[in-house]
């Protein structure tokens, strides 16, 4: 699989203002964070702060109500298969084969039958899925579908993998193994990815940098970079260095969360 | 949580001996069930149980059986039950070609909604019966007003559920479809209908129910032919035998079709976990 190197992101001055029964929420305010072509970027943030909010607003799911979002010079402004997304869960159709979702993507740019059909197995054999090509998504366990979910974005060459909490909903050891899975197969295809998590171990292993996010109304509170060599084994969690980088972290969350539930920001 | 496949679910491991006598068991029981049935039925007629119902003049078992016998060897008895059917099913095809076709435009679009939903709110509740006496004074034919009001019972089950199966569509799945690459018309044929399939298919299976009602209700008010008629003419000229025959020739029938459509709508969805009540 060759290395594409676009998937610049640019969010500058973000605001997202949420309406609801004649009240206004600000979820995001005034976000920036630029984001380097094949770069891995976790954002992380106390419950609620609005982190998927950003997320949404790169994708195209949520209009910002002030500033932009710009992905490799182009202003978004709806989803597009360049800005794929993998979600908590539940998000494969139900009534599609593994196969029928990863080759979802194609099939909507037209691509024929037999060549979707040969792209969709690489991609499945790359998240180790190859021979599971009939099953439906309710024969899979968690773990399972969420790779499909991954497959399926990554089939499209997407400039920019967008990742919302996609490992919260498994159980610790799954949890475990698919990040380390998804850091072999980010080595393989080299796309940018935006990954939000709440997990300060998840985003500390995984990601190049963290942005971390203050309590709503959701504004960039430091960028953390996370000098690690690659590539990383789990056993990397318990190393000093990385303990450090843990403490720092934590330490801003707390923060940011302590002012969550003094203000009574958590709705 | 991690899902397992719902054909794997653990079973008690009953040693294959005993199983299979566990599962002739069920089957005998039913059998019995049915059994006790037509014993109750014969001793209440053999012996004319008066118990504020009365049972003088209801045929016994027997009579039906040897009715049954009769008619089911004259060719007379499968007009009958032809032109039923042929009503049924002409009926049922139209209603679920408009029923679904309207309930996903209904579902899907506001305008829709708005310009289609008020009529169909407001004629819902008038009962099929209530339809005979325009549906005459509308169509040309016998035949044509018959095969209006099976379908108009059919259509407003079928209509109504493919509009919730719509609407219960998770908004996750379309944004999902978006974010891959899908555009309106994609998305309405990719997840819309797919989406709403389990509704549409209760919808129908609720459809064959009422429209078996319909039918037969309209072949007892007007009509020369099909198995409400000859049921209903039964009764006018005293062959209370040839009552019976006619209900039970409606009861198997409606279950055939309700069979049918089980079958068909299984056949549609590889994709949806069997019920646990199946797997034990």
């Amino acid at each position: 699989m060759d290395a594409v190197p676009t998937g610049r992101i640019e969010i500058c001055d973000v605001g997202v203002v949420f309406g609801r029964n004649g009240q206004t929420v600000e979820a995001v305010q005034r976000f920036s964070l630029a984001i380097q072509p094949g770069d891995f970027v976790a954002l992380l943030g106390p419950s609620g702060c609005g982190k998927s909010t950003v997320l949404n607003a790169v994708a195209g799911f949520v209009r910002p109500s002030e500033g932009c979002v710009v992905v490799d010079g182009e202003p978004v402004t709806r989803p597009g298969a360049d800005r794929g997304m993998v979600f908590q869960q539940h998000s494969l159709f139900p009534w599609k084969t593994v196969i029928e979702n990863v080759e979802f993507g194609l099939k909507m740019r037209g691509v024929g039958r037999t060549e979707r059909n040969s792209v969709a197995r690489t991609f499945l054999h790359l998240v180790g899925l190859g021979g599971f090509e009939k099953a439906y998504p309710f024969q899979l366990s968690g773990g399972m579908q969420q790779r499909v979910g991954i497959a399926r974005v990554l089939v499209n060459r997407p400039r920019v993998m967008l990742m919302d909490e996609p490992f919260a909903a498994l159980d610790a050891q799954t949890r475990m193994t698919m990040q380390e899975l998804l850091l072999g197969v980010w080595k393989e295809v080299r796309t940018t990815v935006l990954f939000v998590t709440h997990d300060i171990d998840e985003a500390l292993f995984l990601s190049d940098r963290v942005a971390v996010m203050t309590a709503r109304p959701g504004q960039l509170r430091d960028i953390v970079e996370v000098p690690l060599a690659r590539p990383r084994a789990p056993e990397i969690t318990a190393t000093p260095e990385f303990m450090r980088l843990k403490a720092h972290v934590l330490a801003q969350v707390r923060e940011e969360s302590r002012r969550a539930l003094q203000f009574g920001a958590i709705a | 949580m991690a899902r397992l496949p719902a054909r794997a679910l653990p079973r008690p491991a009953w040693p294959a001996g005993l199983r299979r006598l566990r599962a002739g068991g069920r089957s005998l029981l039913r059998v019995t069930s049915l059994g006790l049935f037509l014993v109750a039925w014969h001793f209440a007629t053999t012996r004319q149980v008066e118990l504020y119902v009365r049972f003088k003049n209801i045929p016994t078992p027997a009579r039906v059986v040897e009715e049954a016998m009769a008619l089911f060897t004259s060719p007379a008895f499968f007009v009958h039950i032809g032109a039923s059917l042929e009503r049924i099913y002409l009926g049922f095809a139209l209603a679920t070609v408009l029923g679904v076709g309207l309930g996903l435009l209904i579902g899907w679009f506001r305008l829709a909604e708005d310009l289609l939903l008020p009529p169909i709110e407001l004629l819902r509740p008038i009962p099929a019966v209530a339809w005979v006496p325009l549906a005459i004074m509308l169509w040309p034919t016998e035949r044509s007003s018959i095969v209006f009001i099976t379908g108009l019972g059919a259509f407003f089950p079928i209509v109504l559920n493919t509009i919730h199966g719509v609407e219960g569509i998770d908004r996750g799945l379309v944004r999902a479809a978006t974010s891959l690459g899908a555009g309106p018309a994609s998305i309405f044929r990719e997840v819309v209908i797919p989406g709403a399939l389990p509704n549409i298919v209760t919808g129908l299976s609720v459809g064959m129910g009422v429209s078996w009602i319909c039918l037969i209700s309209a072949e007892m008010v007007s009509g020369q032919y099909g198995v409400g008629y000859f049921t209903w003419v039964a009764y006018g000229i005293v062959k209370y035998s040839s009552i019976v025959v006619g209900m039970l020739t409606i009861g198997v029938l409606g279950m055939l079709s309700s069979a049918l459509i089980r079958v068909v709508g299984a056949s549609l969805m590889p994709w949806r976990p069997r019920s646990a009540k199946h797997e034990t």
